[in-house]
């Protein structure tokens, strides 16, 4: 092409070069350079996700209410001197008289033994129970009773959710239709009958076998529920990750891992489960409240921890009797299993906000 | 085509999909019987419109999906044949044979860094003996597709389109493959960028010679990096030529169109020049029309081309078209 001049429209906005030499411009420092460089900070997943759950006050709320409870069911018996199975004794002596005591109430033998020796008792911060057993303490170990059991049941669950339900949505097919079908199955069940059923038939053989293990004192029944929710809880959650990993394996990455070469069981940890991680700790958290409330409702059914163990559902049952004289007595389990489930379900919403987003 | 040595054979290859279609389950002929070949160190060139196969022979070649029926000859191996039952572990072969994707957004993990992304493919075929050395091939892997070192331990959304492609360059070329398929991988880039990207391939290529399946809608692209082009319609291939043969002295009508459809950057030129417009759309890969599947849109179809498919004849110097009339 011949170089010829460009004329240029008399209209034309565009800068005029040819009036410019290179003494009119000067070279860029590096300072300059770099404000040109736009990459902003790097994030991690984490901690993007961090970032955006402290600005939610509910959840943030509902962290520090947890902690809190959490806190004082792990501090709280290192200092009061009763037990939860403990009738209160004053001078080695059964106090009659210590029974259902209000608000950090003393007895009458309590108060003469404390004028006499000086000493001074610790206070009955909730009072005491019919059996003259300290309510504080109960109460504690009915809330340690109850998220033990909520979190155990929710991992159980988890585990066998995300291992079923990964091997199903990854492989699809034949195995997923199998697979899923089964899932149908138990979904058709009625959850609380086989429960109940389960209980009751699981006491008699279990509690036998029990006997001097570790589990003994959490008794048959708690086993028993712990064995229907591995075997009945999962299904919802085994749905769930079959469903995500249905989509998350048509994505090009997937396919690109299967063209370098990873194996299968390298591309689902590696790449399908770290990417529906958010799903998995969402749900995990909503899924401890429902376990709490399984238990709780079987306990108020009496077929919960075993006595003397409490839970916090088997208090508010055992209070169910004496309900018009000490109402408290049943306020004070609701109201600790209404916070725990409130906090754990808003932090499970905050979790999901935080974390479920894309990240492009 | 057995005088000169080809590093990659396919024949008569056929993938089909099973649809369901309410009881029925019908075959989708996504890619029927089609056979090229590529040298060492050449690129082949296909393009063809949306849904004609293109993407499916790619990804039928390394493996991604299981073949329904043909024949694929890698480096004097057989990888696949459906006569003789031959169906070898592809584990070994995907240090030879590599694929960068069409949309750098999905293609990359959004949970690993660059450095692990690039890295895997190191990890799965164990090619390095130390941490150090595995650094050091990612970050020089870094280097050779343009991107900067410093930025190994980001994620890949916090790169821009053309800089992810060019991670996705890097995983490919991580294991020194001798082949690589090239999944539209400008399509998705603005057009500053895509010129970029391709003349990165091109120089990738003249470095580490390597020979390409460049998959594309867009001709020019095509004509710019190919040796060869092949034209696909349907899951057919109509024509196979060197690029500029193809682009001087197309045969097939439907390559003609193809030609005529590409935007002239000189007005003056593109006022002069006739557009030939195809009429009706491209029939359902589910209803294909029986012999030439372009029948239906060709003014130049006769019965017999309703009657048969036309094979791939040579028209001298390597010029392959399927057509009865031309």
């Amino acid at each position: 092409m011949e170089n010829k001049e460009l004329k240029r429209g008399f209209l034309s906005a565009q800068v005029d070069i040819s009036k410019f030499n290179a003494g009119n411009f000067e070279k860029a420092t590096d300072e300059e350079k770099r404000q040109q460089d736009v990459m902003g900070e790097s994030t991690t997943f984490f901690k993007d996700g961090m970032r955006r759950l402290r600005k939610n006050p509910l959840a943030m709320g509902s962290i520090v209410i947890l902690a809190v409870i959490i806190l004082i069911i792990l501090i709280a018996p290192h200092f009061v001197p009763y037990s939860y199975d403990q009738i209160i004794t004053v001078g080695g002596v059964r106090d009659k008289g210590c029974t259902n005591l209000g608000f950090m109430e003393y007895s009458d033998k309590e108060l003469q033994y404390m004028e006499e020796t000086g000493e001074k008792l610790f206070p009955h911060i909730f009072g005491t129970d019919g059996l003259g057993r300290d309510y504080f303490i109960r109460v504690i170990y009915g809330t340690r009773v109850s998220l033990a059991v909520g979190i155990v049941a929710a991992v159980m669950v988890v585990i066998i959710g995300i291992i079923y339900g990964s091997i199903a949505g990854y492989f699809g097919g034949k195995v997923d239709l199998i697979m899923m079908r089964i899932v149908d199955i138990i979904y058709s069940l009625p959850e609380m009958l086989i429960i109940i059923l389960l209980s009751v038939v699981l006491k008699e053989t279990l509690t036998e076998k029990l006997v001097g293990t570790v589990f003994s004192k959490l008794g048959a029944n708690m086993i028993s529920m712990f064995i229907v929710f591995g075997l009945l809880y999962w299904v919802s959650m085994a749905r769930l990750i079959r469903g995500q990993i249905l989509t998350i394996k048509n994505n090009e990455y997937v396919l690109a891992a299967k063209c370098i070469g990873t194996s299968n069981r390298k591309i689902l940890t590696k790449h399908i489960l770290p990417n529906c991680l958010s799903v998995i700790i969402i749900t995990t958290a909503l899924q401890i409240p429902s376990a709490i409330f399984t238990e709780s409702y079987l306990s108020f059914l009496g077929l919960g921890v075993s006595i003397p163990l409490a839970s916090l559902g088997s208090l508010a049952n055992d209070a169910r009797a004496g309900m018009q004289s000490y109402p408290a007595r049943l306020v004070i389990p609701a109201v600790i299993i209404c916070l725990i489930v409130l906090s754990l379900n808003l932090l499970g919403d905050g979790l999901r906000d935080a974390f479920d987003t894309k990240l492009d | 085509m057995s005088e000169e040595k080809y590093l990659l054979e396919v024949e008569h290859l056929k993938q089909y999909f099973p649809v369901k279609d309410g009881f029925r389950t019908v075959p989708l002929k996504a890619v029927d019987d089609i056979s090229f070949a590529i040298k060492p160190g050449e690129t082949l060139g296909l393009v063809g419109e949306s849904g004609c196969g293109k993407t499916t022979v790619g990804r039928t070649l390394l493996r991604l999906y299981q073949p329904t029926a043909g024949r694929i000859v890698f480096d004097d191996e057989v990888l696949f044949d459906s006569e003789k039952k031959i169906d070898v572990d592809m584990h070994p072969y995907r240090k030879k044979m590599q694929m960068v994707f069409q949309d750098p957004y999905s293609s990359l993990d959004p949970r690993m860094t660059v450095e692990d992304i690039i890295g895997e493919p190191l990890d799965v075929h164990k090619l390095y003996t130390s941490k150090g050395e595995r650094r050091d091939k990612i970050l020089s892997l870094m280097e050779t597709v343009g991107l900067n070192a410093e930025h190994a331990m980001r994620y890949a959304h916090e790169f821009s389109g053309g800089q992810r492609q060019r991670i996705g360059i890097a995983r490919a070329l991580a294991v020194n493959p001798k082949f690589i398929v090239c999944d539209e991988p400008v399509s998705a880039l603005d057009v500053s960028i895509q010129a970029q990207v391709v003349n990165m391939f091109e120089e990738l290529q003249e470095k580490l010679g390597m020979a390409y399946l460049f998959i594309a809608h867009d001709l020019l692209v095509v004509h710019h990096i190919s040796d060869r082009i092949a034209v696909m319609y349907l899951g057919h291939i109509m024509e196979i030529a060197d690029a500029d043969d193809l682009n001087d002295n197309p045969v097939h009508p439907y390559t003609l169109s193809l030609l005529s459809a590409v935007p002239i950057p000189d007005p003056i030129t593109a006022r002069k020049s006739k557009r030939i417009i195809l009429e009706g759309d491209v029939p359902s890969p589910l209803k294909m029309p029986s012999g030439c599947p372009f029948r239906t849109r060709c003014r130049y179809a006769t019965e017999q081309c309703a009657k048969e498919m036309p094979p791939l004849t040579d028209r001298g110097n390597g010029h392959f078209v399927a057509c009865w009339e031309k």
